[in-house]
């Protein structure tokens, strides 16, 4: 399996949407590349007979009544946003203008 | 210090139904211990003094007027910051929420505020609970009682440290990996991961969804039977939470016996990269077992030792779908970069500020793992050596009631000695992280000090998907028996924190 390259690291972090500086990327690539190494064995460690487990107690689906519970009231859903307008979560710009 | 934070929670009940002692006048006194040591300790990201005095005289007026009153009333707790409260901030250690509060109380803390328990305040924690020594908070780190120059373990060390410093005598913690039981190993106290399911997880900040679980943080195998009662059972609210009754875990801790039980020692996880003394302390431990007429005999895992591998591949998947919601729109800080403030730009500008270096390598970390192309390699392989490992506990539960191990390889390390290897500090984790990757319940109590460096040595106990009573009967008669050879409990052997000021230059 391939290792971590920085272009794949920045490729990843647009995806994460987190920016990083030339440096971070660089240290980064570098940090996780020692930890990818590390756990790629996983990939032989179980045949193709074993099934996976995403849950440790698996659940069948969970319902309940359709009635209205207990809600958070707008202001309170609004309480902790950075902007808010008109009852709103304020958003900036969503598209570009160039 | 006042003798009276010297008790247990369960003395402290005691104490309290008695008369001998007001709510207010023990909140107060485990305020004062906080004003005086955690300058040093760092223990509390909050402290929470007008709200839990005011709870505190409430239940000295619901006593004095002869109303029914939960055991545990007035017995002050730490929360974990992890946890959200309402009229507190919720931090997660992270700046990311540096001043947010909460609209709503986590369903565990909606149960301590119906107990009419006084929260002290807010305990420190590695960001988003992601790290092993609680050196990746945002609010700088906590120190081990024990020894200033060390760290309390992660990612709970505020919750861990604030017990063994008798800052408070019970608090809560989240377990993902071992944030509960790996704290409590390095700090000499008592931590447990209830079943998976078994706590309700609404309003615990989520990490890992399949692996977090809330549970107790005390000094006494007992203390957390009464939290842990008090906070499981099942809550409509968490669509993972299990429907089966709590358990008779008091009655449990209470049984006074292990004669016939049969005890397995798990050889993957002891022997080689286990620090002497933590070998020593874990032996001995053994011998009390036997001696008290426990059958102990070895058992073999042999996929634990792909367990980290896997958890360090499906815990950051899980992180980084997580933590999307730090975005700079609902809740948390926004920060506007330079030029055109489009979304995309506000969310990379503000994740970069927002989330220290370790959040963003198991983003990243995760990210990758998810990503087409090496999602069946990475993610998917995890989740079968999930199966696997489930199956060979399966199998050693076949043959055993419990299991036991050291709860991590070494004592307390040095504070920055792992900070700048990531793989090091994530193998602190070996001996805890297999529980959580099958959901069954653990349980850390204090072995002893380790004979080189004179640190305590956690031993961790692990029983089947809600089994978690076997945890507390064995438990206490191990710390029943330890208690003995010691001559009282092993916090009591811990050194005293000077009172009122700075200990260590650069704390705080």
């Amino acid at each position: 399996m391939s290792t971590l390259r920085r272009e794949q690291v920045a490729h990843l972090a647009r995806l994460a949407h987190i920016d990083m500086a030339d440096d971070e990327l660089d240290r980064m690539a570098g940090e996780l590349d020692v930890i990818v190494d590390s756990i790629k064995s996983i990939s032989e460690a179980a045949g193709d007979d074993v099934p996976a487990t995403s849950h440790p107690i698996p659940l069948a689906n969970v319902y309940r009544e359709d009635v209205v519970g207990e809600t958070l009231t707008n202001e309170e859903a609004l309480s902790g946003a950075p902007d808010s307008a008109d009852g709103r979560f304020k958003v900036p710009a969503i598209l570009d203008e160039d | 210090m006042s003798e009276l934070i010297n008790n247990s929670a369960a003395e402290l009940s005691g104490k309290l139904a008695a008369g001998e002692v007001t709510a207010v006048e023990l909140t107060q006194a485990h305020l004062d211990r906080i004003a005086a040591v955690d300058g040093s300790i760092n223990a509390f990201l909050h402290v929470n003094t007008d709200e839990a005095l005011a709870v505190a005289a409430e239940v000295d007026a619901a006593r004095s007027k002869g109303e029914e009153l939960h055991p545990l009333a007035g017995v002050p707790i730490a929360v974990k910051d992890l946890i959200v409260t309402k009229g507190q901030p919720t931090t997660a250690g992270s700046r990311m929420l540096d001043g947010w509060l909460s609209p709503y109380d986590a369903t565990v803390v909606r149960k301590i505020r119906a107990a009419k328990m006084p929260m002290l305040g807010k305990t420190n924690l590695d960001e988003f609970a992601m790290g092993s020594s609680t050196e990746h908070s945002a609010f700088g780190p906590t120190r081990n009682p024990w020894n200033l120059d060390r760290i309390p373990g992660g990612s709970g060390g505020g919750s861990a440290a604030a017990v063994a410093a008798f800052e408070a005598p019970l608090a809560l913690g989240t377990d993902t990996g071992g944030s509960i039981r790996q704290p409590g190993a390095m700090t000499g106290t008592v931590g447990v991961k209830p079943t998976y399911g078994g706590v309700s997880r609404y309003g615990a900040i989520a990490m890992a969804s399949s692996l977090d679980q809330i549970g107790p943080v005390t000094r006494t195998v007992l203390d957390s039977a009464l939290l842990h009662e008090l906070i499981g059972g099942h809550d409509p609210a968490d669509s993972t939470s299990l429907t089966d009754p709590v358990g008779p875990l008091v009655e449990a801790a209470k049984m006074g016996n292990v004669s016939g039980l049969r005890i397995g020692v798990i050889k993957e996880l002891n022997g080689e990269g286990y620090q002497d003394g933590v070998r020593e302390k874990f032996q001995e431990s053994l011998e009390l077992l036997r001696g008290a007429g426990a059958e102990i005999v070895e058992v073999s895992c042999p996929n634990f030792d792909h367990a980290l591998g896997a958890y360090y591949l499906i815990m950051p998947s899980e992180a980084s779908s997580n933590l999307a919601k730090y975005d700079g729109v609902r809740f948390g800080n926004r920060v506007l970069p330079e030029g055109q403030t489009t979304i995309e730009r506000v969310m990379g500008a503000t994740r970069e500020a927002g989330f220290g270096d370790e959040v963003k390598r198991r983003i990243i970390l995760g990210t990758y793992a998810l990503s087409a192309g090496y999602y069946d390699a990475y993610y998917g392989s995890a989740q079968k050596v999930r199966t696997l490992i489930q199956r060979d506990f399966d199998a050693a539960f076949s043959k055993v009631d419990v299991l036991i191990s050291p709860t991590a390889p070494t004592t307390a390390f040095k504070l920055g000695e792992k900070l700048e290897d990531p793989l090091a500090m994530y193998l602190n984790d070996v001996a805890t992280i297999p529980a959580n990757l099958a959901g069954v319940p653990g349980l850390s109590l204090p072995g002893g000090l380790a004979e080189e460096d004179g640190l305590p040595v956690g031993i961790q106990l692990l029983a089947p998907v809600r089994e978690d009573a076997r945890l507390y009967r064995v438990g206490a008669v191990l710390e029943t028996m330890l208690e003995e050879k010691w001559g009282g409990p092993l916090l009591a052997q811990a050194p005293e924190l000077a009172e009122g000021r700075l200990q260590t230059e650069g704390a705080k």
